[in-house]
């Protein structure tokens, strides 16, 4: 079994979720509260990469981590190292294509909420940052872990886009799912099952853990 | 008695508000009107909620809105009731208090939260979840929290309008100790008159946005000119009167006013006690002689004041003064002529006693210095 990968996969799910946790409350209140008429256009865009083949998003990918695109060629002027096959451009593509997964639970959960226990806290004198650690986002814990949950799940199991952006390089950019491929091209089957095996075994309890908090969900948590 | 000015100029998308409320301090304001003529929204102006209006909003001599400047509500020092509780479900009752009491503003009258605990009965509810809690608890809980918050004004936003009977005469009577108790002027909106006369002592009429009068509650309800406001069915004047002997064979209640008096269906409150007693104009008959063989029990001397024929229907509107105090009578313009009633004239005043409905007792007014 490739513990490498296995280890290399955790730390790219793990990082990708963290950085998605941060990028994505900001843009989920927003879509939450805004009456802006551009909200449903923000909407499709987060929502794009559940559609799009992962080939698509990891070729654009390629073309703008690449040392001759903005985003690649910006990075390598700043760090002297290229994006594309490299840990850093997999957790940046990784972001893109696992944000509908988190950007969605914690949205919903902030349209449950609603308005209302945040304009309560403002007139007892809470600021808005205090609104948001002490009311919104106890009040939103689920919709953070469901996300939380989907999002590591769903970098977990990427393929199309990591073989674009990040290759086959072993301990840099060879997670679980590239790994699989790998041995099953060299005709390795037995490491193939062992690490099919414990994906399936993952994404069980994975789910199983999201449908059991949704099951017992309330907007309040303590019902 | 002290007095606090609220002082709004606002433009709205719809209206154009200028109002002054002065309020008594500590006291009820009603802010009253019709549903739908704009209350609620200019209560959330006031609080910070809806800053879409362009305006001054001033309380006392502090500026809220002028100009470029528009404080967000945390930032003003208002306590809000919404109609719904909106308690934090993710706390308990203790810790709903406490959230209002760490964020408490320093300009307030000093509200003590073991006070407000101990005034509004939580201290059994303190360690329980808001879900477990029945709506007339819950609007407690939410009346006290505002309190904890020590603001200046309090804001209350049809505050009993989702309990049923029984549970708003029992909010009722925690809300009317408030202003006595923690030396707080409150601004109340509501559409139900029965709690302008059970609780305010002063009332702002709006319409269409507009306030159209404003005043002590007695003076307001008693005008003439205002009857579309509180619907022609309602209309009718609050009079203050003195709890004197109940009769237990008939179970009757005497109440002095002044050298006259009034019985009414038993009352369980002590001799002595002052009460507010609302009668509706259509529940008073007017009559130039003792009347005899009549059912009615309670006839008042009274002198007529003022007479509004209401020109397109059968009906005229009539002012008493019965001892110092204001009465309307609703009757025909047909009696009004065969009478020949006029302002200055003695007249009697026949009030069906079942006019006086208990559940529109004010608790003794005390509360006002």
């Amino acid at each position: 079994m490739d513990y490498t990968a296995i280890w290399l996969t955790i730390q790219l799910a793990g990082i990708t979720t963290i950085a998605l946790l941060v990028v994505a409350t900001p843009l989920s209140w927003w879509l939450a509260f805004t009456r802006s008429p551009l909200k449903p256009v923000i909407e499709t865009l987060t929502a794009l990469p559940l559609v799009l083949p992962p080939t698509v998003l990891g070729f654009y990918f390629l073309v703008l981590l690449g040392p001759a695109g903005t985003i690649g060629k910006w990075w390598l002027d700043v760090t002297g190292s290229t994006l594309t096959f490299s840990f850093s451009g997999l957790v940046i593509a990784s972001m893109i294509y696992s944000l509908p997964f988190v950007v969605q639970p914690v949205s919903n959960a902030f349209a449950d909420m609603g308005r209302k226990p945040l304009e309560e806290a403002a007139s007892l004198g809470a600021s808005p940052l205090d609104r948001f650690f002490s009311v919104a986002l106890p009040l939103s814990k689920r919709g953070f872990l469901t996300a939380a949950i989907l999002g590591f799940a769903h970098t977990v199991g990427e393929f199309g886009v990591v073989l674009m952006v990040g290759g086959n390089i072993p301990g840099k950019t060879r997670v679980i799912s590239i790994s699989i491929f790998e041995s099953v091209e060299t005709l390795d089957f037995s490491s193939a099952h062992k690490m099919s095996a414990v994906l399936i075994a993952f994404s069980f309890i994975v789910l199983f853990a999201v449908f059991a908090l949704n099951r017992n969900y309330t907007v309040a948590g303590g019902r | 008695m002290n007095s606090l000015q609220l002082a709004l100029h606002l433009d709205c998308q719809l209206d154009h508000i200028v109002a002054r409320v002065d309020f008594s301090l500590p006291g009820i304001t009603a802010l009253f009107g019709p549903n739908g003529c704009g209350k609620t929204t200019l209560l959330r102006m006031i609080a910070g909620l809806e800053r879409t209006a362009r305006g001054t909003i001033s309380l006392g001599d502090i500026v809220w809105q002028n100009g470029s400047k528009n404080l967000p509500a945390h930032k003003r020092n208002i306590g809000f009731v919404f109609q719904d509780a909106r308690l934090f479900e993710h706390l308990t009752i203790a810790d709903n208090l406490r959230f209002a009491e760490k964020r408490a503003g320093k300009t307030g009258p000093g509200i003590d939260r073991h006070e407000v605990i101990s005034t509004f009965d939580l201290s059994g509810l303190l360690v329980k979840k808001p879900a477990v809690l029945s709506g007339g608890e819950r609007q407690r809980v939410a009346i006290a929290r505002a309190l904890v918050s020590n603001p200046q004004l309090l804001l209350m936003d049809e505050p009993l309008s989702a309990l049923d009977i029984r549970r708003r005469a029992m909010i009722m009577s925690y809300i009317e100790t408030i202003p006595a108790k923690f030396n707080i002027p409150i601004l109340y909106v509501t559409h139900a008159i029965d709690e302008v006369a059970r609780l305010a002592d002063n009332i702002v009429l709006m319409d269409k946005g507009r306030v159209i009068a404003q005043g002590p509650v007695e003076e307001i309800l008693a005008r003439l000119d205002l009857p579309a406001l509180t619907g022609r069915f309602e209309a009718g004047t609050i009079i203050t009167g003195i709890v004197g002997r109940t009769d237990p064979v008939f179970a009757l209640t005497t109440i002095g006013l002044g050298s006259q008096s009034l019985t009414i269906p038993k009352l369980d409150l002590p001799m002595g006690e002052k009460i507010r007693l609302r009668i509706r104009a259509r529940d008073v008959a007017l009559a130039t002689k003792e009347p005899t063989g009549i059912s009615i029990r309670n006839i008042l001397r009274a002198t007529i004041t003022e007479i509004a024929p209401e020109p397109d229907t059968a009906f005229a509107e009539v002012r008493l003064d019965v001892e110092n105090q204001n009465l309307r009578a609703r009757i025909t313009r047909a009696s009004l002529d065969d009478l020949a009633l006029e302002p200055g004239k003695p007249v009697l005043a026949l009030v069906k006693s079942i006019a006086m409905d208990r559940r529109l007792l004010a608790a003794p007014i005390e509360r006002k210095p």
